[in-house]
């Protein structure tokens, strides 16, 4: 298959983002994570692509529509290895690849039933950090009780 | 600490936690003055707790304050199925300060993000407890004249202890060697423990609690409750292992205080109560004058 034909598997934009190198089974999080089944840009995704680095990848593209990086970083938990590309005018303007943020707001869960964030209308926000083992863990600030990258559900 | 909330112990540093151990040590010289007078404090007991109350408004009584509240969610409109944020921005409106018990985790740090006043946290669920903490270190430092170097025990069940965990945190700051002693089951939990190793100190686990007597100057006592044993054998087991009776303490340092956050139910027996090493009743005590350094510091006077 030539070059040209695999650029089109997903079509190329104007103007807009790519996010590219997301772990193939994250695409549908990341996509609910940046709100973009609610955006009215066209959106276009593939999942379990060739990859030369991962083996499969997913990929999303959004037409007319670039992110702050606060945003992006959003979707480090999911899909650490993503890249975020800006495309102007068909070329490709920056690249850069997520940061996990110091804090999480909104989009997690607390894994701590009895925590006020799943018993009122409170929102969620979490500091980042790495215990003695290097795994990444979320201290909530309302219940001081660490969730866990494996229990994370978001919201 | 003038307008700040007092949500948890892990806000405060070491110096701001023993500014407020001194000016309880005031209030405990003249515990009676009228300089909360005109101050109108809310006591919002969501979650009943008799002891921490009547402390509490002791405190506030005592300096002249007047209390307006309620002791369980049963007789507020909590009932009635108010949000606990609609509860707050209304006695924000009633009073200079909120103290609060409720049983839901983080409920105090939510409230205080909410109130218009400034919050203190009289235990949120299982989370924080700072005032216990507070009045446990105040405790420690007058029965052994220092907070730091000492060697401290914790006895009973370490694994679900609010006051054990809090405690052991704040004590991170004082270079304290721990030394736990609690059935393999109800073990402090690593997240604990690594603030101890965080800290770069020692602490040392024990199943037999006569290993620790000679070593400790203070033995905190908890209690191990049946319904933390899945299996009832297993709380058979274990059950009388860690119960503190008067002919143990032979032997004990001279200087040993035996401390107990209360209610006690048969984890200390009664023989202990007359021995000079028996602290905790005097350790409730002290809670007063801790409540009334933190209202008076809060409320910009003191
Ligand atoms: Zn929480």
């Amino acid at each position: 298959m030539s070059n040209k034909r695999k650029e089109l598997i997903v079509s190329a934009i104007e103007n807009g983002t790519v996010i590219d190198h997301i772990p193939a089974e994250s695409v549908f999080q990341v996509i609910r994570i940046l709100g973009l089944d609610k955006t009215d840009k066209q959106v276009y995704f593939g999942i379990n692509l060739e990859s030369k680095k991962f083996g499969t990848k997913g990929i999303i593209k959004i037409s007319e529509k670039y992110f702050e990086n606060v945003e992006v970083n959003k979707i480090a938990l999911v899909a650490p290895s993503a890249t975020m590309i800006e495309i102007r005018d068909f070329e490709v303007v920056s690249k850069n690849n997520v940061k996990i943020p110091e804090t999480i707001e909104k989009i997690v869960k607390c894994f701590n039933p009895n925590c006020i964030t799943n018993h009122e209308q409170v929102e969620t926000k979490f500091r980042v950090f790495y215990d003695e083992n290097n795994d990444l863990k979320l201290a909530c600030r309302y219940c001081e009780k660490n969730t866990s990258r494996a229990n994370v559900v978001f919201l | 600490m003038k307008n700040r909330s007092l949500v948890s112990i892990n806000d405060f540093t070491k110096e701001e936690i023993i500014k407020i151990l001194d000016l309880a040590e005031s209030f405990e010289k003249n515990p009676r003055q009228n300089i909360l007078n005109g101050k109108v404090i809310a006591s919002l007991f969501f979650e009943p707790s008799t002891r921490t109350r009547l402390s509490f408004e002791s405190a506030v009584q005592q300096l002249g304050g007047s209390i307006i509240g309620f002791a369980s969610a049963a007789t507020s409109s909590v009932q009635k199925g108010e949000t606990l944020k609609d509860t707050i921005l209304t006695v924000s409106n009633y009073s200079d300060l909120i103290v609060m018990r409720h049983h839901v985790d983080g409920s105090a740090r939510y409230a205080s993000e909410v109130a218009s006043v400034p919050i203190i946290n009289a235990g949120d669920g299982a989370n924080q407890h700072p005032t216990q903490c507070l009045l446990d270190l105040y405790s420690i430092r007058k029965t052994q004249g220092t907070l730091d170097n000492l060697d401290i025990a914790f006895v009973g069940d370490l694994k679900y202890g609010r006051t054990v965990h809090s405690l052991t945190i704040a004590l991170t700051m004082f270079n304290t060697r721990f030394h736990l002693v609690s059935p393999p089951e109800l073990k402090l939990p690593s997240a604990v423990k690594r603030h101890i190793k965080e800290a770069n100190l020692q602490y040392e686990q024990y199943t037999d609690f006569m290993d620790v007597m000679p070593k400790c100057d203070i033995i905190y006592m908890t209690r191990i409750q049946r319904e933390r044993f899945p299996d009832p054998l297993d709380y058979e087991k274990v059950k009388n292992a860690y119960i503190l009776q008067n002919q143990m303490l032979t032997g004990s340092k001279d200087k040993l205080k035996v401390l107990h956050p209360l209610p006690r139910v048969n984890e200390i027996t009664t023989d202990v109560d007359s021995n000079p090493k028996a602290y905790y009743f005097e350790q409730a005590l002290n809670g007063v004058y801790v409540r009334q350094a933190l209202v008076a510091s809060i409320l910009g006077l003191a």
